[in-house]
C-alpha cells in the first residue's frame, strides 16, 4: 500500500476533523499487513491443529466425516480467540487510543473499524481454508458450501464480540486466559448455530435457518459490540 | 450555577479537585487561559500533573469542580473543545506500524506540509522508516512534529513534551510555541525545566496538595 492511502482528516478553520470511517479502515489494514506474522499465526494454528487430529483419534474416513464440522469450527473460534488479544495492545501501549478517544468521532467506529479488518485478515482466511481442511477430514461432500458460508457469517460476529473482551482487557499485561473466559461464553450460541447448520446441510436438512440466525447474531454484534468496546476502552483509559 | 462566562478566557478552570485510586491529589486549584496565554504545571512526581492534564482533556472523569471552555462548562461542550485541542501525552500516539510521513498524515497534514514539519524537528531522512525502528527520542519528535503542521488547533496540551529531547530539539520546540502563541493559541503543559516563554505563567501543584492525614475520614466520599 502507498502513502497516499493514509488520508488527512484536517479540516477546514484549522481544527482536527476525526477520520472518516474508510481512513479508519484503511490504517488498520495497512498496520494489519505490515504485520504479517500476526495474520500467520492463527492461520497456522488452525491448519497444524486440524493437521494433528487424524493423528489422534485414528485415520478412519467415517469417524473423521462425524468429527469434522465440529472440530473445524471449534478450531476456527480457538484461532480466532488467539488472536484477539493483540487487538488494543499496541495502540494501547503507543497512546494512539488515547488520541483516538480525543477525536470528536464516536469511538463505536474506530472499534467497528478494527474488528472489520480483524475479520478480514483471520476470519476471511480461515473460512477460505476451510473447505481444504475439509476435504483433509472427509467432510460429506453436502457441507462444502454451509461450511464456508456459516464460518464466513460466524468468524465476523466472533471478531466482533472478541473486541469487548480485547477492550475490557486492554490495560492488562497478560490478558489470555481472562480474555477467554470473558469471551468464550459469548462465542457459545455461534459456535452451536454454526456447527448446527453444517451438521444439518450433511444430514440433508435445510440449512438456511441457521445461517439466517447466524446472519442475526452478526447484525446485532455489528450494533452492539462496537458500543460495548468503545465504553470499555474509556473506562480503561479513565484510570 | 456557571457564573457569567468571560469570552475572552479560552480555558476557565474553578476550584477543580482531581482523585486518583480514592487519594486526594490536590484541591481548590483555579485558573484562567487567554488566547496567546502559556501555563506550565510544576510538580513532583506524583502530585497530579498527568491526572489533572487528563482531566483537563475529558479522559479522566473523576473530578469536582468547573472546567469552562469558551465560557461554556466542559461536559456540555465537549465536541468544540476536543475539535480545537492537540493533546500529546505521556504516551506520544505515534504508531509503531506506520512511519513518521503515514503518522502526520493520520493526524491531518497533507505530504509536503508533513515533510516540512518532519525538516523542523530533525527527522529529515527518516519519513519512510518505520517509527518502531526509531529511538525514543526520535519517536517523540515525530510526536511533537505535529506541533510544527500549518494548521494546528489552538489548544495544546502537552505532558512533559521536553522529554527525551536534546538541546536542539528543546529550542525548536520553545521557537514553535512561540510562534504558536503569537498565532494567538493556548498552551497548557508540565515540564519540570524552565522554559524560556514570554508571558509564561506558571502554576506548582504542591500548593494546591491535599493532606489527606488531616482531612476527615470522609474524605473519599467528596466524589461521590
Amino acid at each position: 500500500m502507498s502513502m497516499s492511502s493514509v488520508e488527512s482528516p484536517v479540516g477546514a478553520h484549522g481544527g482536527r476533523r476525526a477520520p472518516g470511517f474508510s481512513a479508519l479502515l484503511r490504517v488498520e489494514l495497512l498496520l494489519a499487513l505490515r504485520k504479517r506474522a500476526d495474520i500467520a499465526n492463527p492461520l497456522l494454528f488452525f491448519v497444524t491443529a486440524l493437521a494433528l487430529l487424524p493423528l489422534g483419534v485414528g485415520p478412519e474416513p467415517a469417524l473423521l466425516a462425524r468429527l469434522a464440522p465440529g472440530m473445524i469450527w471449534v478450531m476456527a473460534l480457538l484461532a480466532t480467540l488467539l488472536s484477539q488479544e493483540s487487538l488494543f495492545r499496541g495502540d494501547f501501549e503507543d497512546g494512539s487510543l488515547e488520541q483516538l478517544t480525543l477525536s470528536p468521532q464516536p469511538l463505536y467506529f474506530a472499534v467497528l473499524a478494527k474488528s472489520t479488518v480483524h475479520w478480514l485478515v483471520t476470519g476471511l482466511p480461515l473460512a477460505l481454508l476451510s473447505p481444504l481442511l475439509g476435504l483433509m477430514l472427509n467432510l460429506p461432500a453436502a457441507g462444502y458450501l454451509c461450511l464456508l458460508l456459516s464460518l464466513l457469517l460466524g468468524t465476523a460476529s466472533l471478531s466482533l464480540i472478541g473486541a469487548v473482551g480485547a477492550a475490557l482487557t486492554v490495560a492488562l499485561r497478560r490478558p489470555g486466559l481472562l480474555l477467554a473466559l470473558i469471551v468464550m461464553p459469548l462465542y457459545v450460541p455461534v459456535l452451536i448455530f454454526g456447527t448446527g447448520a453444517v451438521q444439518a446441510a450433511i444430514d440433508g436438512y435445510a440449512f438456511g435457518p441457521q445461517l439466517a440466525i447466524l446472519a442475526a447474531m452478526l447484525a446485532a454484534a455489528a450494533a452492539l459490540a462496537p458500543l460495548a468496546a468503545a465504553g470499555a476502552i474509556r473506562i480503561c483509559l479513565d484510570n | 450555577m456557571p457564573a457569567t462566562p468571560e469570552p475572552q478566557y479560552l480555558l476557565q478552570v474553578r476550584d477543580l479537585s482531581c482523585q486518583r485510586d480514592g487519594r486526594r491529589l490536590f484541591a481548590g486549584l483555579s485558573f484562567t487561559l487567554a488566547a496567546g496565554g502559556a501555563l506550565q504545571i510544576e510538580g513532583a512526581n506524583g502530585a497530579g500533573k498527568t491526572t489533572l492534564l487528563r482531566t483537563l482533556i475529558g479522559s479522566a472523569g473523576d473530578f469536582a469542580g468547573e472546567i469552562l471552555w469558551d465560557g461554556r462548562p466542559l461536559p456540555e461542550s465537549l465536541p468544540q473543545f476536543r475539535e480545537s485541542l492537540l493533546y500529546i501525552g505521556h504516551r506520544a500516539g505515534v504508531r509503531g506500524g506506520l512511519t513518521p510521513l503515514e503518522n502526520l498524515t493520520w493526524y491531518g497534514a497533507g505530504r509536503a506540509a508533513a515533510m516540512q514539519a518532519l525538516e523542523q524537528v530533525d527527522l529529515f531522512g527518516f519519513e519512510d522508516s518505520l517509527c518502531q525502528n526509531l529511538s525514543a527520542g526520535q519517536n517523540r519528535r515525530v510526536a511533537l512534529a505535529r506541533l510544527f503542521l500549518p494548521d494546528a488547533p489552538r489548544l495544546w496540551i502537552l505532558d512533559e513534551p521536553l522529554a527525551a529531547l536534546d538541546a536542539a530539539g528543546v529550542a525548536a520546540l520553545q521557537g514553535q510555541m512561540g510562534v504558536h502563541l503569537r498565532r494567538g493559541g493556548a498552551l497548557l503543559f508540565t515540564s519540570h525545566q524552565a522554559v524560556a516563554l514570554a508571558g509564561l505563567q506558571r502554576i506548582a501543584l504542591a500548593g494546591f496538595a491535599v493532606d489527606e492525614w488531616a482531612e476527615s475520614a470522609g474524605g473519599e466520599h467528596v466524589f461521590g
